[in-house]
């Protein structure tokens, strides 16, 4: 009696196939690391470029191509010389000792005439300094020191061809890449399971007919489409990437095909049939399901696809327009440059290399996790 | 044989004929027009223009006309490079863009299958994983940034090799292009290999192959690798017709004349020949190496039959 009630109250609760794979997932330290590392990644894209304290499109002109660096700019060697760079046009004299401390520089400053108020904004130009003032007027009017603050700016990773930080636009570029990548899955995805199963599952000419289709879309080359759906869209990437989903979805049109004539074939769907559940019911509730296996592991492996066909379009120059970005554009531009400053070109690589690399350990992982086979 | 190989190349008629009616008419449903430039030509000499490339006419009978001459084997004239046919630019670019596929195909077949079969006889041992990192890195590193790295870390820092340019065909011009696209292809060819080497291990006929007693070297090159190549060849197959017809960003970034620039580039000016000539070449590739790995599959594995 009483052994049965405690079963009552605890009933055993079989493992499914979904526990089995999460449990062999988290054995696989590979893709529990790579798992952790896109999640740290996609917060960093998310969250990062708020933290960094620059405008993705923020243009720093006296700062063009400057190298990374974890101290701030300006450096003080160059603070001098870019005083009088910029003095040089409001026709003074600047004295000899330009005194730098605090984060403050007095420049001494003379002239023929009286000096001119206004030229403190020759100063306050650039992107070095900030709040210039005149000080210490002499009687005359003819000599001064201005005083001004050095705006501190610190460029991680350096700064881009035009002057932004490329920390910065590294981020940004990383959301617009893995938005894109995701979008453009969904799309696939969508698209690829309900005609593949569709085909599989009417068979006989349906699926004949429905599979020329794909074969023949297949062998016309995929970056002709890809063009074609540029010159449509125009430079519109969202529209783009939705459109390049509806192109990626042969393969898993075809995938899912296969696996749905297999299934049809199980007992459970001969079952439904003969209790007369429509067509439609056994897609949505016995083929669908089941297929779930094989579209994850393809969608793992399919975002990384499209975000480096993202990247490929906008190494084409195709892709995402100015001022926006993303890792294709960046590696694009640093590859135009790679000799001048080639941290321009690692930083972005880096980014997407290691995202990529990351997705496809989750990748296998999952299949491994999936693979009834390997049991 | 002979037979099956003529049959499938018949079928290959109507195959192609979809694929240039389909792309005939989607590059025409394109808005703009080869000769809309941005300053724009005199009415005149548009309307000359598109008098002399048959622009004018209809589109049905724009098509016929195309139709017609590709019967003839001619591919009419480019639009946007004057004073070529298309052709003269295939016959240019082509030998140049195989040369380099072919030999990168060799190198990453060579290459793949060794380490392949290395990282699978030593399975999660170190020097597996290793091969398995480097090969996950070969497929995610693009051919975009490995490209410009080698030409800096090669051609420009080490100067050991010429940064870029053809040399007309010169040695040492073909070595930094041809690695760039072996690289990639090596990778997906190590862990192809490597996955159905692993599979191959464990099945019977070589369990039986090793009680009998073979040599280990007869029993993973004869049996092993024989029904661990078939994934390999199926892989090569559109792989070869990909790298033969040539790579934009390889030929753009080390500057080599060959054919896989000109589909980029003629889509986008609606050069309508030369678009429609590139998607030909690339189809009969594509045609004729899947055939290739249809005849290959039947040689290796003697459960295959064409039929």
């Amino acid at each position: 009696m009483a052994t049965m009630k405690t079963t009552a109250a605890a009933p055993v609760r079989g493992r499914s196939l979904w526990d089995d794979a999460l449990i062999r997932l988290k054995r696989n330290r590979a893709a529990t690391l790579s798992l952790g590392f896109l999640v740290a990644m996609a917060l960093a894209c998310i969250i990062g470029p708020l933290l960094t304290g620059h405008g993705y499109d923020q243009v720093y002109r006296s700062y063009v191509k400057v190298g990374p660096s974890l101290t701030p700019y300006p450096r003080a060697e160059t603070v001098a010389p870019a005083a009088r760079r910029a003095l040089r046009r409001a026709r003074v004299e600047v004295g000899e000792d330009i005194v730098i401390g605090d984060g403050i520089v007095r420049i001494p400053v003379s002239s023929e005439g009286e000096l001119d108020q206004r030229i403190v904004r020759y100063i306050d130009r650039g992107d070095i300094f900030s709040g210039a003032r005149l000080e210490d007027l002499a009687a005359d009017g003819r000599s001064a020191v201005i005083v001004a603050d050095i705006e501190q700016l610190t460029f991680l990773f350096g700064t881009d061809a035009t002057g932004r930080d490329l920390l910065t636009r590294t981020l940004i570029a990383g959301r617009i890449s893995m938005t894109i990548g995701l979008l453009a899955t969904v799309v696939a995805i969508v698209i690829g399971v309900t005609y593949g199963s569709l085909s599989g599952y009417l068979g006989g000419r349906a699926d004949l007919l429905m599979m020329r289709i794909v074969d023949v879309l297949y062998s016309l080359p995929f970056i002709f489409f890809v063009i074609l759906l540029v010159v449509f869209f125009g430079r519109n990437f969202v529209l783009m990437f939705i459109a390049v989903g509806a192109v990626e979805w042969l393969d898993m049109a075809r995938i899912v095909r296969g696996q749905t004539l297999t299934l049809k074939r199980q007992e459970f769907v001969q079952a439904a049939e003969a209790l007369g559940v429509e067509n439609i019911g056994i897609l949505r509730r016995h083929i669908i399901p089941n297929l779930t296996g094989p579209v994850v592991i393809y969608m793992t492996l399919l975002v990384p696809k499209v975000i480096l066909l993202e990247s490929f379009l906008s190494f084409l120059g195709l892709g995402v327009q100015e001022p926006m970005t993303s890792w294709g554009v960046l590696i694009s531009e640093g590859a135009r440059d790679i000799e001048g400053n080639p941290t321009m070109l690692l930083f972005p690589a880096l980014f997407l290399t290691s995202t990529l690399f990351a997705l496809n350990f989750i990748g296998d992982g999952l299949r491994d996790a999936l693979d009834p086979k390997d049991r | 044989m002979l037979g099956y190989v003529l049959r499938r190349l018949f079928t290959a008629i109507p195959t192609l004929f979809f694929i240039v009616t389909g792309a005939f008419f989607l590059i025409r449903v394109a808005p703009g027009g080869p000769f809309n430039l941005e300053r724009p030509l005199e009415a005149k000499v548009m309307e000359n223009l598109n008098k002399i490339y048959h622009l004018d006419k209809p589109l049905w009978e724009q098509y016929l006309y195309y139709l017609g001459n590709l019967m003839r084997g001619d591919f009419g004239p480019s639009f946007v490079y004057r004073d070529f046919s298309v052709s003269e630019l295939f016959a240019s670019g082509l030998p140049v863009s195989v040369q380099i596929g072919a030999s990168a195909l060799v190198l990453a077949l060579v290459f793949g299958t060794l380490l392949g079969v290395a990282a699978a006889l030593r399975q999660n041992q170190p020097a597996d994983y290793g091969v398995v990192g480097l090969a996950t890195l070969g497929i995610t590193i693009p051919t975009f940034v490995i490209a410009p790295l080698l030409s800096l870390v090669f051609g420009v820092w080490l100067g050991w090799l010429p940064a870029g340019g053809w040399g007309d065909g010169a040695f040492a011009n073909k070595v930094l292009p041809v690695v760039t696209l072996a690289l990639p292809q090596i990778a997906v060819v190590t862990r192809l290999t490597r996955g159905a080497m692993i599979e191959a291990m464990r099945s019977h006929h070589i369990r039986t192959a090793r009680a009998y007693g073979l040599k280990p070297w007869t029993v993973v090159v004869v049996h092993a690798l024989r029904s661990a190549i078939l994934p390999v060849v199926s892989y090569a197959g559109p792989a070869a017709a990909a790298l033969l017809t040539g790579s934009v960003v390889v030929e753009t970034i080390f500057g080599i004349p060959g054919i896989g620039r000109y589909f980029v580039q003629a889509a986008l000016n609606r050069d309508y020949t030369l678009v429609m000539g590139t998607v030909i070449v690339i189809a009969i590739f594509i045609i004729i190496f899947n055939l290739v790995v249809d005849l290959l599959y039947a040689l290796i594995d003697p459960r295959v039959r064409l039929g």
